[in-house]
């Protein structure tokens, strides 16, 4: 699988003068070439890096993105399209990852991470007063009540 | 013979750094000469290692091919400058390069620390060269830049074309200082630990290695960001590709390291969160460069991946990060923890600034390692891009920049809100009056971008404010004025041209995505096309030969809107070596925007172009550029000077 990935790597990086999204694939309804930009933009390249479709100049690319307007023109709806390309190609086509059970971790560790780090704050901020060292000790308190007068004892 | 020099003297280093790192170590508390060992052990490195760095080169520079690494990576047709550059455009080469600085930190750490206490002094250089030994080692063990080739090949396999650029000679020695710079935070912190000296003073020792470190590691990112987009050819200019993640981890992780090692040095406070953040932002400089090169992530960045390495490295980096981490567990809970503040302060700003700034570093990391461990643990293969980390940064940066503008206001210790937002209200009106003009300007076309905008403006008129409060303008004569800005502090101008910068960044950063235009046709040759008011004509094309590539320049004519007309090429380079294709794109600068224009292949007797109409793009960078200059203003305080003598002398060493 390593090699093979690594094989449609170097081949993406030979077939690079091609173009990404070239005029001979748009469409000429303007709102449906809009459309097809935008889901494009959230598609992976499957043999680049982090490279959505409409970026790359790979031939998979060219591929998925006659796809995307094939099924615009066919009249599905922006998630229907990205549910057509999950159901060929798997999540991995997807740049952002949908939120769901194996994904939870991934979207919920930046707020805890937050949460976590405000918690510890105030907290922290709290606990000065009730630190040791901080709060008088006996002697001080004894010190300080002669220096005020004598003090009631 | 030179390269069996170089070879041997990095033997040497090697064993050089083993025996100080084992008698710093272990004689730390012991008498002067072990410091003085230290001090010259460690600067000897540097002039061993140096020679390494230097045979490498030269084999390079003169095209020695028995060079196993010379004959895979370059070619004796390229230019000189990018011979001299494949020498780290490479695995081998880079480590060599990464190690090479790090002895030229040691080297000033040992040079410039006459003033330090000893035992705190002999303990960082000792860990200093054991990082040497570990890493020098790992070059030696694994990855040898000096094994040779017999019978000696005639010619070299040239250099992967997309590196032959002025940018492999900036980018990666910019960014490694900035990484390893950081080594030396590193070291001081487990110094700090095992001696137990944690005060203000360590915060000021450190400090400047940590600017030194930061202002290059921003510049070594803004320029490798500015290569992938001149050279990449499709005009984007940052990917969260994983490698540029690494990248952007210690520098976030650093930002904040910056801001909480000042409340430490003024107030004493936040020593342990220091420390940790000291540990931190080198490990993450690990992991930028090294994780890279385990395999494990695949990118246009890894040069070699090969299993064993791999593993090698990813023990190297557990025992480094691990021992350190270790370290902390157990001796951080003894420290004294600092002086106190209310929550409304400037300490509680800078808490805040480090609490977005560690949360953000949370999610690079987690967002580029989870389809790595999802997919070691189930198999499940996902993608996390753009998307997700535009949507993280969007919600973290907001408050962050909301708030910055205040930080700088408020008091040490127990601020007040309520007046110094009083006295920001003037700012907030500029910056709102900013806002609606930049909007009205651009059409109203993406709401969104109005968020953008204020902030930017706020963080930039921000920072101006505070440079005008701090001199009293309009309260006093603008004579007395102007004579209390020459007399600020550097630190205070600093602060204020630093936020600056980010708020131009993130201006140029707005309009970049927000208001950019494309246009994809096809070109004939005197046929014109027009965007965003410019209009682009195809003059002419050639054939050409380069020193070693052939390639097609396509010559445009653009007419600006005020009428003037400026030629561009963009060419199609094959290398003749590899035979590996490359694509220059023309890139004409209007002001601070770009007309980026890129040609594709012959398409019916004419070319596919491409045209982007970048607005204010050049702010991304330049804001960049102005941050790393308030870094370097900031090097030049008083503070790091008196009391601290030939400190300031290590920016100029540093740049080498």
């Amino acid at each position: 699988m390593k090699r093979l990935l690594t094989a449609l790597v170097v081949l993406c990086a030979l077939v690079q003068p091609a173009f990404a999204v070239n005029p001979d694939e748009q469409l000429d309804d303007p709102v449906l070439e809009e459309r097809a930009r935008d889901i494009s933009q959230g598609l992976r390249c499957l043999v680049c890096q982090n490279e959505s479709i409409d970026d790359s100049n790979a031939d998979l690319a060219r591929d998925l993105r006659l796809l995307v307007r094939e099924r615009l023109v066919a009249g599905d709806s922006n998630p229907e399209v990205e549910q057509y390309l999950v159901d060929r190609y798997g999540e991995f086509v997807l740049l952002a990852p949908r939120f769901a059970w194996h994904t939870l971790v991934l979207w919920l560790a930046t707020p805890l991470v937050f949460l976590v780090g405000l918690v510890v704050l105030v907290l922290n901020m709290r606990r000065p007063a009730n630190l040791p060292g901080t709060a008088l000790n006996k002697e001080e308190e004894k010190a300080l009540s002669e220096l005020r007068g004598g003090g009631k004892k | 013979m030179a390269i069996e020099l170089g070879h041997f003297a990095l033997v040497l280093a090697v064993a050089m750094a083993l025996v100080t790192a084992g008698l710093g170590l272990t004689l730390w508390r012991g008498a002067a000469w072990v410091t003085g060992f230290a001090r010259q052990a460690a600067i000897l490195q540097f002039v061993l290692v140096g020679i390494a760095f230097a045979a490498l080169i030269q084999a390079f520079a003169v095209s020695d091919f028995s060079l196993a690494l010379a004959f895979e990576n370059s070619h004796s047709d390229q230019p000189l400058i990018y011979k001299i550059t494949s020498t780290w455009g490479n695995h081998e080469g880079s480590i060599l390069l990464w190690v090479f600085i790090l002895t030229l930190f040691g080297g000033a750490v040992a040079a410039f620390g006459r003033n330090l206490p000893r035992d705190l002094l002999t303990l960082a250089l000792a860990m200093q060269s054991l990082l040497v030994a570990a890493f020098g080692g790992f070059a030696l063990f694994t990855s040898n830049p000096f094994a040779r080739l017999n019978p000696v090949p005639i010619e070299g396999r040239d250099l992967n074309p997309i590196l032959q650029d002025i940018g492999l000679a900036i980018h990666p020695p910019l960014l490694y200082v900035g990484y390893v710079g950081f080594s030396v935070c590193f070291s001081f912190a487990v110094a700090a630990l095992i001696s137990g000296r944690i005060d203000a003073a360590w915060a000021r020792w450190v400090r400047p290695w940590t600017l030194a470190s930061w202002l290059f590691l921003t510049l070594g990112i803004a320029m490798g960001s500015y290569w992938a987009y001149y050279e990449l050819g499709w005009g984007g200019w940052w990917f969260w590709d994983p490698v540029e993640n690494a990248s952007f981890m210690p520098w976030l992780a650093g930002t904040a390291l910056l801001h909480s090692a000042l409340v430490m040095e003024k107030r004493g406070a936040l020593k342990i969160w220091t420390i940790f953040l000291a540990i931190i932002t080198f490990s993450l400089s690990l992991l930028g460069t090294f994780l890279v090169r385990s395999g494990i992530l695949t990118s246009v960045h890894s040069f070699a991946s090969d299993p064993t390495r791999g593993i090698v490295i990813l023990s190297l980096l557990a025992a480094v990060i691990g021992g350190a981490f270790v370290l902390f567990a157990w001796r951080a809970p003894a420290l004294s923890t600092g002086g106190l503040f209310a929550p409304v302060s400037r300490e509680g700003a800078l808490v805040l600034n480090n609490l977005f700034l560690a949360t953000a570093t949370a999610a690079v990391l987690v967002g580029t390692l989870y389809p790595l461990v999802l997919d070691a643990a189930t198999g499940m293969r996902i993608s996390v891009g753009a998307p997700f980390f535009n949507l993280t940064f969007s919600i973290l940066m907001t408050p962050l920049l909301v708030v910055m503008p205040f930080g700088p206001f408020l008091a040490w210790k127990r601020g007040d809100l309520l007046a110094v937002t009083g006295r920001l209200a003037a700012a907030v009106a500029v910056a709102l009056a900013a806002t609606v003009i930049a909007f009205l300007l651009s059409g109203f076309e993406v709401p969104l971008a109005a968020l953008g905008f204020f902030l930017g403006f706020w963080v930039m008129i921000g920072a101006l404010a505070d440079l005008a409060d701090r001199v009293r303008a309009g309260r006093i004569p603008p004579g007395d004025s102007f004579r209390r800005l020459a007399g600020l502090p550097r630190s205070a101008w600093s602060t204020a041209i630093a936020h600056f910068g980010l708020g131009m960044s993130v201006i140029g950063i707005v309009c970049a995505s927000s208001f950019s235009t494309e246009n994809i046709t096809t070109l004939h040759r005197g046929e014109a096309t027009s965007l965003s008011g410019y209009s682009v004509t195809l003059a002419s094309e050639q054939s050409l030969a380069g020193p070693n590539y052939d390639a097609d320049r396509i010559t445009l004519s653009v007419t600006a809107p005020g009428g003037m007309t400026r030629d561009v090429s963009s060419e199609k380079r094959v290398y003749r070596a590899s035979s590996q294709p490359t694509t220059e794109a023309g890139i004409l600068t209007y002001g601070l925007s770009q007309l980026y224009i890129a040609v594709g292949d012959p398409s019916d007797g004419g070319h596919v172009v491409r045209i982007w109409y970048k607005p204010f793009v050049l702010l991304i960078w330049l804001g960049a550029v102005v941050m790393a200059m308030a870094g370097a203003l900031s090097l030049t305080d008083r503070r790091l000077r008196i009391g601290a003598p030939a400190r300031k002398r290590h920016t100029a060493g540093a740049v080498e």
